[in-house]
């Protein structure tokens, strides 16, 4: 993904309220975007839970184990590394991670 | 080898425990057993018959059900009796005229109450107290009756005058010797008994001999005693002990004892070596034993003795006689005796403590040296009862100075309590269900690491919970010695248990998950700890969860006030309270659920469930449902769901109370109040109890005087029966010991625990419970019902709230940037409404679409 990288601008960091997620579609994927309370950092993942097979992760738990941020499936709590995108309780699991950014306030995502 | 033809005469307690451990055994398949009752039902329990009194209710008695009989292939004739036994063709007659053949027979034919030979003992309203019909004649006689007398001041007689004064009876109590429960209670004892179950007003008249029972001129009768004195009543039962039901026996030519009952040896084989004896109508070393226990214990023995038999292991069983100790709880009296109460072994010391004023008696009776513990007897406060119990049956050598097992500690320096690791490992902690040291221990290698997994699986504790304290020693000595330092915590970011995140929340005033983390945790918190502090918020403070402080801990439903469905939709449950809703409500239910093409379903909790609605949609129904009336049904949370109901008085024919008036009630002064799991409650307006209120969180049944309260049962996977917590409430009584109840079981419980596990749980369990909420022993009583006070005053529709925000409405969308919705949810139709598509139908539709 080094090559000419597509930002796509796809709302507020605001527009996330502290400690949730949301989901953006973005080129056709449906893309969870996670925002940390206190912080500017923003995480993007996959919206597919592959263990529950529907487009929810957004809507899932921000948790922290032993320093790994992951969201919980809202479905089955399966959880995923908003870095990584692998599943902690299934390794043959995982979904896809993107890159996000701020740009003056507005997320923009590479998908 | 044909199978073995057993047949069990006799469904009481005994033989169907015989039936049961026949079928537990890994040769039950060669086995074809048949049983016989007389009686027009399976086994039920008859040690626990008043507490029909209680809930009216014979099916809450039953032990077991003809559907397992019948899955199991025990083939069961009810209402047949037995009555000829051929031992020489190994025949079997019965009243019915069936006629069959058996390999073993076994005899559990138990025992029939004996009326003592007064004249006049036949009249009407003269009953025994043995079987479910007695108590049904008995509850028809009472209905205009003003006096009953119970004849008999034995165990079974107290038992039954409770059942008569319940019945709302003035009741009395006649006994031919000069004191209660003479049996297993010595001279002291039986005073102070007297003395506190006078005080419950009950009439109790001693060394009384009833000569004749004539026509009375107030009352149906008038008993006339020995001394001249008299006494008229309405009814009289008769409870002055048993006799073995050994006619049967007698008559084919099997050996009865010359005061009745069959002989039987350590096997409990009779004179015949096909036929074994068990329970209440065996004779065992010139003994008959009228409890339950030791019935139980033989029927173990008879069929382990008969499977040994067969599979020839050499594994030989024998009852060896069995400890007659009891503990119960009389009209709220505590009461216990153990072994030889009365002193009356050889050589044999008393000590005895009497407080007056606190109306305790102890006793304790130990041997010529001072060193065992022979027998015992508590009166007003029966706690020590498991220590010396094990003291008794375990040979424990006694402490220097044996008075101090029953005298008050007062001072800091007497610990006198029985270490649990002094106690060998085949000693029995729980008698009802014989569970041993050993037996607890093995549990807890297979992983139980809790007095809850313990009960669970081992069943101690959970007959009439006697041993209930020395389990939980036990549990606690044994998780210390195994090393296992039993880690409580929440979780990683909090080393705290809930309840006391929650005192740090009340007390620290604390408002919001960012301040808690920052004082007594670290990290950024997790699944667990999030939604958990979230309810513990919501209980304290009750603001709205959606809050931006909040919102971040809301579980998977909570975080948009729906319930979230296998494919990422949700369902709605707008409330209704109580389960009344009007023609004009059900009809905009009816067309918010066409308009948006919802899949409808009646839920078991007596409101309509909405599925198949999407993010967006989900402000569009709710703001429908709220401009006609209805609010959020808190279907997504963990708190209060539904108040169920039947119809009551209003409507039923055979109502007592207005049910439904008072489950709207409840429902709406408890609406919205988050708590460690969902609550739910029922209110019944008769003891039929067509609500099904004794398997709710709390149950409510209407009495003739008033309410009757249950707590802490469920449904669902692991199904608990409530236990009555109090009788014949006020409304105003009732509401209070509610408020009080919900506080401390909000205050005290584990995250995601239910009632019934939480009470499970709690040490002291319903005596402790009861002390803590009617009693207020702790002094919590007014600040818990502030608590729910505040919440109370504070609840709010979160959807009408949501409704008007337009900020949060952003988040109803399933995309930030897009009006678009999720492609993936599809649904296809079933009985004429949607359903979410499976795999297959889902990759059908989208390549058809392509």
């Amino acid at each position: 993904m080094t090559q000419a990288t597509n930002w796509t601008p796809v709302c507020a960091l605001t527009d996330i309220a502290p400690n949730t997620g949301v989901c953006a579609l973005v080129n056709g994927q449906q893309v969870a975007l996670f925002r940390l309370a206190d912080s500017e950092a923003v995480y993007a993942i996959g919206n597919y839970d592959p263990a529950g097979k529907a487009n929810v992760l957004s809507r899932g738990l921000i948790a922290d184990l032993d320093g790994v941020l992951s969201v919980a499936s809202p479905l089955y709590k399966q959880h995923y590394c908003l870095k990584s995108g692998n599943c902690q309780e299934d390794e043959t699991l995982s979904v896809p991670t993107y890159e996000v950014r701020l740009n003056e306030g507005q997320i923009e995502v590479a998908a | 080898m044909s199978k073995q033809r057993v047949v069990v005469v006799g469904n009481g307690m005994v033989g169907h425990k015989y039936i049961e451990t026949l079928l537990e055994s890994d040769l039950r398949d060669q086995f074809e057993i048949t049983t016989f009752s007389e009686e027009p039902r399976v086994a039920y329990d008859r040690v626990h018959l008043s507490s029909y009194f209680e809930n009216g209710d014979a099916d809450s008695l039953a032990l077991t059900t003809l559907a397992f009989y019948q899955d199991n292939g025990v083939k069961v004739h009810l209402g047949d009796k037995v009555v000829g036994i051929d031992l020489e063709a190994k025949q079997l007659t019965s009243e019915k005229g069936e006629t069959i053949g058996y390999d073993k027979l076994v005899l559990a034919t138990g025992s029939y109450p004996f009326v003592p030979p007064i004249e006049g003992n036949d009249r009407d309203n003269c009953f025994v107290y043995r079987t479910i019909e007695d108590l049904e004649a008995m509850t028809a006689a009472a209905k205009d009756a003003k006096v009953g007398v119970v004849v008999g001041g034995g165990l079974l007689g107290l038992e039954a005058a409770k059942a008569v004064k319940d019945m709302g009876l003035q009741a009395h109590v006649v006994e031919f010797a000069p004191r209660l429960m003479a049996v297993q209670v010595d001279e002291g004892g039986g005073a102070l008994l007297q003395s506190k179950i006078e005080e419950l007003g009950v009439g109790v008249h001693t060394s009384k001999a009833t000569s004749k029972i004539v026509a009375g001129e107030d009352c149906l009768h008038r008993m006339e005693f020995a001394d001249g004195e008299h006494l008229e009543t309405d009814m009289i039962l008769f409870s002055a002990g048993i006799r073995p039901q050994d006619e049967l026996a007698r008559s084919s030519g099997l050996t009865v004892g010359p005061r009745g009952g069959i002989e039987i040896n350590n096997q409990c084989l009779t004179s015949d070596p096909d036929v074994y004896a068990i329970g209440e109508c065996a004779l065992w070393n010139n003994r008959i034993f009228g409890l339950v226990a030791p019935g139980y214990q033989m029927a173990k023995i008879a069929a382990g003795h008969l499977v040994e038999e067969i599979a020839q292991s050499g594994e030989l069983h024998s009852f060896t006689g069995a400890d007659m100790s009891t503990k119960l709880k009389l009209m709220g009296v505590d009461v216990a005796s153990i072994g030889d109460a009365h002193g009356t072994t050889p050589g044999a010391n008393v000590y005895t403590y009497f407080d007056q004023p606190s109306q305790v008696y102890k006793k304790i009776v130990v041997d010529d040296k001072n060193e065992k513990l022979l027998g015992a007897v508590l009166i007003g406060d029966a706690e020590d009862y498991g220590t010396l119990l094990q003291y008794m049956l375990n040979g424990i050598h006694l402490p220097e100075f044996p008075d101090t097992l029953i005298l008050p500690q007062r001072g800091d320096d007497t610990q006198t309590g029985l270490g649990v690791a002094a106690l060998p490992e085949t000693a029995q902690i729980c008698s009802c269900h014989d569970v041993s040291k050993g037996d607890i221990r093995a549990a807890m290698d297979a992983g139980c690491c809790s007095v809850g997994d313990v009960k669970t699986e081992t069943k101690a504790a959970t007959g009439c919970g006697g041993c209930a304290a020395l389990l939980t020693n036990l549990v606690n000595h044994e998780l210390e010695e195994r090393g296992v330092e039993v880690n409580h915590d929440l979780c990683e970011h909090f080393p705290y248990t809930r309840q006391e995140i929650y005192h740090l929340v009340r007390v620290g005033n604390i408002k919001s998950f960012a301040e808690l983390l920052e004082k007594h945790g670290t990290g950024h918190g997790c699944e667990i700890c999030k939604p958990a502090v979230g309810s513990i918020m919501a209980s304290c403070w009750n603001e709205y969860v959606l809050k931006d402080e909040h919102i971040g801990l809301q579980d998977t439903n909570d975080i948009y006030l729906g319930n979230m469905q296998k494919d990422g939709t949700y369902s709605i449950v707008p409330r209704v309270a109580g389960g009344e809703i009007t023609a004009d409500k059900l009809i905009v239910l009816g067309e918010v659920a066409k308009e948006y093409g919802l899949y409808t379903k009646i839920t078991g909790g007596q409101r309509i469930d909405l599925f198949g609605a999407q993010l967006h949609e989900l402000p569009l129904i709710w703001k429908q449902l709220v401009d006609a009336g209805f609010e959020t049904g808190h279907a997504y949370g963990k708190s209060l769901r539904t108040v169920k109901s039947c119809v009551g008085s209003t409507w039923c024919r055979y109502g007592v109370d207005d049910s439904v008036g008072l489950a709207i009630e409840v429902e709406d002064r408890y609406k919205g109040l988050r708590s460690p799991h969902k609550i739910k409650f029922a209110v019944s307006g008769c003891t039929r109890e067509c609500a099904e209120a004794q398997c709710k969180d709390v149950g409510i049944i209407a009495t003739e005087n008033g309410w009757n309260m249950y707590v802490c049962g469920n449904g669902g996977m692991k199904p608990r029966h409530a236990d009555l917590f109090a009788t014949d409430l006020d409304k105003a009584t009732l509401i209070k010991y509610i408020d009080r109840f919900l506080m401390f079981y909000i205050r005290t419980a584990d995250r995601l625990q239910r009632t019934s596990v939480w009470f499970d749980n709690l040490e002291g369990g319903m005596d402790y419970l009861k002390d803590v909420i009617i009693n207020d022993s702790l002094g919590l009583g007014e600040e818990l019902e502030a608590e729910m006070a505040s919440n109370i005053d504070t609840y709010q529709c979160e959807w009408a709230t949501t409704l008007e925000d337009p900020e949060k409405l952003k988040r109803f969308s399933h995309f930030i940037n897009s009006d678009a919705t999720d492609s993936e949810v599809v649904f296809v139709e079933e009985r004429g409404q949607i359903r979410p598509a499976n795999e297959t139908e889902k990759s059908e539709l989208i390549a058809k679409a392509s």
